[in-house]
This record gives C-alpha cells, structure tokens and sequence, in this order.
C-alpha cells in the first residue's frame, strides 16, 4: 500500500534532489526579456505544459508503468525516446543530473522496500521523468501520480526560479502556480490513460525555442541557474 | 527480474551507506562570506599539498564558473581534478539543505581519479549562517576576514563556533580597515571553547603554514581511521 504522503515528500521543493539549482528554462527567458512579471510567467509556464511538459509528463507515466510492469525494456526505450525529443545536449544532460540526483535521494530515503540502483545501462543517469516514474512507483503509487509529480516539478521549478531572478511576489507565483496546476489536469489525465503505449508513441511535444535558449544559456557570462 | 538493479532485488544488500563510508578520501569543506579569501585559501592549499596527496576540488559559484576558471589558470592542479557545481542562486541550500549535486560531483571526481586522498569543496560566499551539511563534508574550515568587520567573530553564529578550523584572513589588511585581529581572535575562542583558529594572510599566495598543518594532520588521521594507505 503507497503512503499517501510519499506523494508529498517526492513533489515538496525541499526534496534534496538538486532541483533548486534548475530554472527549467525561465532564466533564459528572463534574460531574453521573455518573462518579467506574473502575467508572462503565467503564459510561460501553460507554454511548458502544452510543449516540453507534455513529453515529460506523459514519460514519467509511461515510467512508473513500465516499473510496476517490471518492463526493464520499455524504460529503456522510454530513455531512448525522451532524448530523441530533446535535441539540445544540455537540456539532456540537466534532465539526467537531476534524473540521477533524484534516484540517489530516493534510495536514501527509502532503502526499502526495493533497492533501486541506477540503471546499469544508463551511466549518466536517467532522464529527469523517469526517475520520477520509477521512484513513484517503486513506492507503490500509480501512473497518474507519477505524472502528477512530473508536473508539479515542470511548473513549479521555473516559478521559484521567478522569485529568486525577479523578485516577484511569492503569493501571486503561488496563485499561478495553482492556476496552471489547474490547467494540467488533462495532460496529467491523457498521460496515465496512455501510460501503457508503446514508448515510441510518447508525445513530441517540441519547443524549439527552449531546446535554442538552453544552448544559449550555457554559453552565458553570468548564470545562476545549472539550466 | 529489475534491470534496473542489475541482480533481483531480494539478492541485494540494503545499498544505503552511512556517510561516514570507510573507503573514500576526506572530504573538508570551505565557507564563509563573500569574497573572504576562499578562493585564495583553497589555490594555495593545493600548491602546498599536491606533490604529496591525490587532490580533488568542486568549487560552487553563485554565478558563472569563475572560482574553478580560476584555480584551472593560476594553474595549481591539474585541469581535470577541478569540477563546478552551479547553485541557482542558493550556496547555502547546495552545501546544506540539498547537497545531491555537489555529492554527485564530488563522488564522480573521486571515481574518475582514483588516487583522491583529500577532496575540498569550496562553498558559494554567503553569510554566516551557512554551514555544511554532515553528509556531504567530514570536515570544514570557516574563513573569515578583518575587512569584513572585526565584530563578525563576537557575532558568532554556526560557522564561527562550529566549523573545525576557523581562518581569520587577511591580517595584512588589518591596520588599514582598523580592525583589532587580538580582538578577533579573542572573540572566536570564546565562542568555539577549544577549536582551533588560525589567523593568516594569503595575500602572496603562500598557504599558511599552521592551516596547511592542520590539514596534513586531519588527512592522516582519516587514513589510520579508514585503513587507507598514505606516506607519512
Ligand atoms: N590583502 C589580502 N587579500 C587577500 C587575502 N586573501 C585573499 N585576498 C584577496 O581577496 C579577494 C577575494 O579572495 P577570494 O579568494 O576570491 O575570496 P572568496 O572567499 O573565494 O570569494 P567568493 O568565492 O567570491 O565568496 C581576492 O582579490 C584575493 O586576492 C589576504 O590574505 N590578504
Ligand atoms: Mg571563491
């Protein structure tokens, strides 16, 4: 039986899993001009949802199936087909650094009830979703949290990047926050109902401009922000 | 059967290590405020100790990756010993609250390398409540400076009185700041009872020769502890 608020402990940002040091995007777009204010975090953040989010979101679904499954095969190409979706290296390589960070805080926390070493096959770690899926499910919660999960992290990383870059209001973050969560709903629905697809059919959601702003990024002078 | 262990899970034994895991380097922390001389004690640090102990060292950085661009050109280790970790804005929350990408980091490096003996883990300049977390440090040096204030010491807070060493910097500086460094000294030794403090100045770039001692010291003691070779 899951422990209702293992669901909890694995969205809360405190989750030492190295989350905080990834703006998912938003400090590009603040340095683009992209994002300065409520109104364009909120539209920056449904953008994520309808694009990028959609892909995590469905693969970590897709990954806490395929565990509960015991399908080793399928998260394998579930890997194989998140990087396919994310052209930019560093956006792969920040999905697998906080993939890795999250399995290693995860056996730490939990040591039982299954060990859960990193995939052998994946040295650099997992993509971020992945993990999320496989440590959802490993404490025996269901698809749809583990895409619930996926989606908190999508949404909720780049709004707390927002208050530290911009100083925003933290209740009028939150209210978005809430608002977009919200929104999700049916992509975190769409994503547990197709948990089960083979992984190839995982949704493209491209976002070029983000897959561009990562690259750009890492090349930046001053940068708080890993990604 | 889970590929994802590699072995069924029933064969495996609980993977969790305690922190205190027997067959790694020491690993010593360095904080204290912005701009103290962090920096400056780590480089000479590794000048004064990498012709005897395998070195490895993650520097965090607020922004950019300047305090690893910088040991890699004053050129006091080789290239590959130094990795950067980025903080999001937060230095205290990668050294304390969440350590996992600078654990990451330094368990990769001290894989890669193989002959680690010491790892130092610089941390982001930040204020003084910033300390490291036991599961990512053995040890930590506190570095202060007498141009940050000579009232900092009576201040006190976790990194003055608990950090294994403190390092009061830059006494060079002190007669043109009119900092009291007697008082300072004074001050911290009442706040840390009989923890040592050091008083230096790394304005040349030389180590300071009672903290590169320490250090030494600490190194082989962490060795006859574990059971790891070292030279005497
Ligand atoms: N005069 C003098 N200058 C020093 C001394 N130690 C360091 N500095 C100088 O102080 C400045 C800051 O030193 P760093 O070593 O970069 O300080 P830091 O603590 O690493 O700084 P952050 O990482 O930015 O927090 C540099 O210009 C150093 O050369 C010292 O003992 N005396
Ligand atoms: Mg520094």
């Amino acid at each position: 039986m899951p422990t209702p608020s293992d669901l909890l402990l694995l969205a809360d940002g405190r989750l030492p899993a190295g989350g905080h040091a990834h703006s998912g995007g938003l400090e590009q777009a603040v340095e683009l001009g992209d994002v300065r204010d409520v109104p364009t975090l909120r539209d920056f953040l449904r953008g994520l949802l309808r694009s990028s989010g959609q892909t995590s979101i469905a693969a970590s679904a897709a990954a806490a199936r395929a565990w509960l499954s015991q399908d080793d095969a399928a998260l394998l190409e579930l890997d194989a087909e998140e990087s396919a979706r994310m052209p930019s290296a560093q956006l792969r390589g920040a999905s697998r650094a906080q993939g890795r960070q999250l399995m290693r805080a995860a056996e730490a926390i939990w040591p039982s009830p299954a060990p859960l070493r990193l995939l052998p096959a994946l040295p650099h770690g997992p993509h971020l979703s992945l993990a999320q899926g496989v440590t959802a499910a490993r404490l025996d919660l269901e698809p749809v949290d583990a895409a619930r999960l996926a989606a908190y992290g999508v949404v909720s990383g780049p709004a707390t990047a927002a208050v530290r870059l911009l100083g925003l209001d933290p209740f009028a973050v939150h209210g978005v926050v809430a608002t977009v969560m919200g929104d999700a709903e049916p992509v975190i629905a769409a994503a547990a109902e197709h948990a089960s697809s083979p992984a190839w059919l995982l949704p493209g959601g491209a976002a070029p401009l983000l897959e561009i702003g990562a690259e750009l990024h890492r090349t930046r002078e001053i940068r708080m922000f890993a990604s | 059967m889970h590929l994802i262990d590699g072995v069924p899970h029933h064969e495996l034994p609980d993977p969790h290590e305690p922190h205190g895991h027997a067959s790694r380097p020491l690993r010593i922390g360095i904080g204290g405020p912005v701009g103290s001389g962090k920096t400056a004690l780590v480089g000479s640090l590794c000048r004064a100790l990498s012709g005897e102990l395998g070195l490895a060292v993650v520097t965090n950085d607020i922004y950019t990756t300047e305090d690893a661009d910088h040991l890699r050109q004053i050129g006091v280790l080789e290239q590959r010993r130094i990795v950067a970790v980025e903080t999001g804005c937060c230095p205290h929350t990668a050294i304390r609250d969440d350590i996992s990408a600078n654990l990451d980091a330094v368990e990769r490096l001290e894989e890669e390398l193989g002959d680690v003996q010491l790892s130092l883990i610089e941390s982001g300049g930040d204020n003084l409540t910033a300390i490291f977390s036991r599961g990512l440090v053995d040890l930590q040096i506190f570095v202060l400076d007498t141009a940050g204030g000579d009232d900092v010491p009576r201040k006190g807070g976790p990194g003055v009185r608990d950090a294994d060493l403190l390092v009061i910097n830059k006494i060079d500086l002190a007669e043109y700041v009119g900092a009291d460094t007697a008082m300072m000294e004074r001050d911290a030794k009442a706040r840390r009872g009989d923890k040592p403090v050091a008083l230096t100045s790394i304005a040349t770039g030389e180590a300071p020769p009672q903290v590169v001692a320490w250090v030494r010291e600490r190194v082989h003691e962490w060795a006859h502890q574990h059971g790891l070779a070292h030279s005497h």
